[in-house]
Order: C-alpha cells, then structure tokens, then sequence
C-alpha cells in the first residue's frame, strides 16, 4: 500500500503541543473567507476539496506552510481552478496591495 | 472553529433509495487497494478487521466531490469499530479499548473475504 504524505495515523510523531495560541488577525481573515466561499449560499469550495488541493502541494510545500497559510493557498487554487479569478487579476492586485504598503520590488 | 466544524461535517446526505451490504454486528475487513486521489480511508486501518456498529446512511461520494463532482450516486456509509490491540501491535492500553471510524461501502468486504487475496 502507499501512504500519502499526509495520512499520518501511526507514525511517530514526538510530544503534542498543547497550548492554544491567539488566533491572528490574519488568520480569522482566512478563515471567515473560507466559510464564506462554501456557505450554502455560493458554496464554491467543498471540504473535500479544500482536502483535496492541500493533498496536492506534495510534502514539502505542505509541510513548510503553517496552517492558516495552507487554507489561503487551498483557496488561491481553487479559484484558479474554478476559473473565479485568474492569474493575471490576482496579480493585479497583489501588485496594487505591494504598492499601497511600499514595498519593495522583491 | 464552530465554522470549520460546520464546513467539515464530513458527509453529505445522499439519495434514500439505496440498500445497505453489511448491517450492524457484521464483522468486515477493510481493503487495501491502490487508490489515487482523494479518499478518506487511512493507512493504518487496510487489511484490519472490525465490527460494523451502525449504518449511517448513504452519503455523496466524497471522493468525487473532492474533484468538483456531484458525488451521486452517493455511497453507504458505515461506522466501523476497532479494537485498538487489532491496530496497533505495540498497543500498551486496555485490551478493550476501541476506535471507531466511518468508511464508505466500496472500502470494505465481509471479513469471510479476508484469506481471498486481492478484493
């Protein structure tokens, strides 16, 4: 049998944190939009297919991303898949949103 | 997280007009076949015996619904208990400790199927 990079049951794993952490701005941000993209009103992103694409990054975009990013980077695919947003708009606007903040051109 | 908790509700209710295989006390042993793309069936629990415990129902397919598809027909669902020791061989817990999980229909066969080879 193969195992999936994510299918972790029975692996070692070391000690469990427990400790809740505050949840970030950021965080509650990328969390509202995704219940808001699969509410029963638009619902464009189904749970399995949030699984689905985050099963797809392959282990070492997976496991580099903390979680909250791999939800924002589940969603960034599926619009792009769905074909809700494409490249060019969603580089559009993260040139304007670098330019707001003055960042620099990295 | 009480809106995750909703999004994740694993299962989606499908058409009533399916029959179910197996029924509750029925002993099944969980396949392990190649499978590519998304499944909800884990590693550690293929080739291992356990004892239906309910019939869920029949669900959408989420092995289909993770691609985008309607997920009909829908697959029966079933909740599946394990006795830990069964699990794990180096498992230092009560030998009455179980764990239960729900698979769909096509993941399991009748435990008489076990000594068969390749289901």
């Amino acid at each position: 049998m193969t195992r999936a990079f994510h299918d972790l049951g029975g692996e070692p794993a070391g000690a469990l944190d427990r400790c809740e952490h505050p949840t970030s701005f950021f965080e509650k941000r990328i969390d509202a939009m995704l219940m808001l993209l699969s509410d029963g009103r638009r619902r464009l992103i189904r749970v399995d297919e949030h699984r689905r694409t985050m099963e797809q990054f392959g282990a070492e975009l997976y496991w580099s991303l903390p979680y909250y990013q791999r939800w924002l980077h589940s969603i960034t695919s599926l619009m792009l898949e769905k074909g809700i947003l494409t490249r060019e708009e969603l580089d559009a606007r993260m040139a304007e949103i670098r330019a707001r903040y003055g960042a620099g051109g990295g | 997280m009480l809106g995750w908790l909703r999004f994740a509700r694993v299962t989606v209710r499908a058409g009533a007009d399916m029959r179910a295989r197996f029924s509750a006390g029925e002993r099944v042993v969980v396949l392990d076949r190649v499978h590519s793309g998304h499944m909800r069936t884990p590693v550690y629990v293929r080739g291992k015996v356990g004892e239906v415990v309910r019939v869920v129902g029949p669900m959408l397919n989420p092995e289909q619904l993770a691609y985008g598809f309607s997920g009909a027909p829908g697959k029966m669902l079933y909740r599946v208990r394990f006795r830990q020791t069964d699990l794990w061989p180096d498992y230092s817990g009560s030998a009455r400790d179980c764990l239960e999980l729900e698979l769909y229909e096509h993941w399991i066969a009748p435990e008489a199927s076990r000594a068969g080879g390749t289901q």
